[in-house]
């Protein structure tokens, strides 16, 4: 076991160190002069020299990646004498069009984008293994169709899409929601569930049809397995041997794909806070797109593979306790 | 977002397993047509590529191009709202205008069918290519040679593909983006069939016919491509079936997020993404290029699903 943990560790911090060199690969090499960028309108040549200066653009490529490395552990500073600013780690830089450091934009934001998160996430699972359960147990009746036809739509249909529309029937046309408007909980609790009702459904609608389908596909299966065949043979009620027999290796999976897609959940926030105007982490990083303000894009990016390759490393830990049969599971 | 599918379905439910041979394809065929859903997502789907190929011809039947403000169908007092109800839908504009400026949404949404299919499209070509080459040499190989491909896959699949993607279309210079599309989708796509390759072709290698084959003295192309490739058909199929729709997903989410195909050149994503300050006022503005959007992806993820359900019982006759 302690055998095991090493060697994934020592993965994840290969892969985290292959994502750093990939983003900044991406962003210093094939992006336009970010000195450029950063100078703005009102540019002269000297001041793009001094910021070049100040960013450490002059060095070698190589030398700049490990600066850029360090500082995300060690942090760094810009510029020397009295104009140095000092970048606590972990240093991601500083944004190009507000000049805030990026690391602070990013925990500012988090709150809601965790908020979003978390309920999305509830809200799917129960309603995802719930409906494919049903499902599975009443398989062929109507209760299985309907769920699965919605589970089918759920798959189908672009979040953006199903956010304006369920925006325009809840809000426009039959009025039951205000429009959406931030506002803290300890100010108005109402108002704040109201308000982020909406991305909680959307978020969780293609998740949870996903996970209804897969949940119903793992119980049939299981169902037809030969040591639930003899717990019925040997007499056991039907209920019992769901509950028993059946349940626990049909979730197992389901317990793995949740965790690497509440991991992966910045892609989804993205698109969701950007359509109800959520100031999280997710529509920062589309307001950053919009305006190519690149050390922000890069600090999300760099954050969301950590979350993931991490995700990736519970999900293993909590795979071996759930399932004996893999103890230590080969890549 | 939209790429979720993708992964989740790879994940999801794999594919057939590896048989001996695959059923007939005439079997397969007749199987498909009899099945209501099948057929009818076949058919919406075969719509929507002829809309692709003659949109020139289409546009010109219904009057007006993709590219043509008609300023007499808004009404500029009220900044720039459709006349007429339904998004100022009628003979004249079939789908309505674009807020704003006039657009006829009809022409945009046959000229979009262009973007998504095409990109869809080159995007499959080039994921089952890679995936299908780098499965099957991980898988027949072995040793180094998997050990190599097995963790360029874990790598790429371990990242949130959708940021990945949107942070190197933001950084690369615009240029001709339906390429840099294709090879961004594609460069985090193949993994997924790549791996169930892998496995297949792994347990299909062990098989009598293969040792029969190697016995006998044939070459290792010709095992890889005459023994093994043919019995992967089924996975291959059902598996690039599966995941058209989650390209096309992407495409117009990348688009929806202006890191896609930029305008003018009309793209469905695209279109949403710019209905979105208008919905309350013109919501058949979002809602047209949204069904379109939907019956796509629903068309394709139907298909896949069908296809699997038949090619599994052929498959176990």
């Amino acid at each position: 076991m302690a055998r095991f943990l090493v060697s994934r560790l020592a993965g994840v911090v290969l892969i985290l160190l292959l994502v750093c060199l990939f983003t900044f690969g991406v962003f210093f090499v094939l992006s336009p002069d970010p000195a450029v960028q950063i100078c703005g309108k009102n540019c002269t040549p000297e001041l793009i020299e001094r910021i070049r200066d100040n960013l450490g653009l002059d060095e070698p490529l190589l030398t700049q990646f490990l600066t850029f490395v360090s500082g995300l552990f060690a942090g760094r500073t810009y510029g020397v004498g009295e104009s140095a600013t000092h970048c606590a780690a972990p240093c991601l830089g500083y944004s190009f069009q507000s000049s805030q450091p990026v690391w602070e934009m990013i925990t500012d934001r988090l709150p809601v984008s965790v908020t979003v998160a978390v309920g999305a996430a509830v809200l799917w699972l129960l309603v995802g293994v719930v409906g494919g359960l049903v499902g599975a147990l009443k398989r062929g009746t109507w209760w299985d169709r309907s769920a699965m036809v919605v589970a089918l739509a759920g798959i189908s249909i672009p979040n953006y899409v199903f956010a304006l529309l369920l925006q325009y029937v809840l809000v426009v046309e039959l009025e039951w929601l205000p429009f959406p408007q931030a506002v803290p909980f300890s100010e108005d609790p109402t108002r704040w569930f109201q308000n982020y009702l909406m991305p909680w459904i959307v978020l969780a609608f293609a998740y949870a049809s996903v996970y209804a389908r897969l949940t119903r596909a793992n119980v049939i299966d299981t169902l037809e397995e030969n040591y639930v065949r003899t717990a019925r043979a040997k007499g056991l009620p039907g209920r019992l041997v769901i509950r028993r027999h059946a349940l626990r290796p049909a979730l197992t999976p389901v317990v793995t794909i949740f965790g690497m897609d509440f991991a992966g959940l910045l892609g989804g926030a993205l698109i969701t806070e950007t359509v109800f105007g959520l100031n999280g982490v997710g529509k920062m990083t589309a307001d950053s797109i919009a305006r190519n303000d690149q050390p922000v894009i890069m600090g999300v990016t760099l954050l969301a593979a950590a979350f993931v390759v991490v995700g990736n490393v519970v999900v293993d830990l909590v795979y071996t306790a759930l399932d004996p049969r893999v103890r230590v599971r080969s890549a | 977002m939209t790429t979720i599918p993708t992964e989740a379905l790879a994940r999801e439910e794999g594919a057939p397993s590896a048989t001996d041979g695959a059923p007939p394809p005439g079997r397969v065929w007749r199987a498909l047509l009899t099945d209501r859903g099948a057929a009818l997502s076949a058919a919406y789907i075969l719509l929507i590529v002829l809309m692709a190929l003659f949109a020139p011809l289409i546009v010109k039947v219904s009057g007006w191009g993709p590219y043509e403000f008609d300023q007499t169908a808004i009404d500029p007092d009220l900044a720039g709202t459709p006349i007429g109800g339904w998004g100022g839908a009628g003979g004249e504009h079939w789908f309505g205008v674009e807020p704003g400026n006039g657009r006829d949404i009809f022409a945009r949404i046959v000229y979009g069918a262009r973007a998504s299919m095409l990109i869809a499209i080159s995007a499959t070509v080039l994921t089952t290519l890679l995936g299908v080459v780098f499965g099957l040499l991980a898988g027949f190989f072995g040793g180094r040679v998997d050990w190599v491909i097995s963790r360029v896959m874990d790598f790429l699949m371990a990242f949130p593909a959708l940021i990945f993607m949107i942070a190197i279309l933001s950084a690369l210079p615009a240029g001709n983006r339906a390429t840099l599309l294709v090879v961004v989708i594609s460069l985090f796509g193949w993994p997924y069939l790549a791996r169930v390759v892998r496995g297949q072709t792994m347990t299909l290698a062990q098989r009598e016919f293969v040792e029969a084959a190697r016995a006998s003295g044939a070459s290792r192309t010709a095992i890889v491509f005459r023994e093994i490739l043919p019995n992967l058909r089924s996975t291959i199929i059902v598996l690039t079936t599966l995941a058209v729709p989650g390209y096309i997903g992407t495409e117009a989410g990348l688009s929806f997020l202006g890191v896609g195909v930029v305008p003018p050149t009309p793209s469905w994503g695209q279109m949403i993404a710019s209905s979105v300050n208008w919905y309350s006022v013109v919501p058949t503005y979002f809602a047209i290029p949204g069904v379109f959007l939907f019956l796509l992806v629903l068309s394709f993820t139907v298909l896949g699903d069908r296809l699997r359900a038949v090619l599994d019982r052929e498959g176990a006759r």
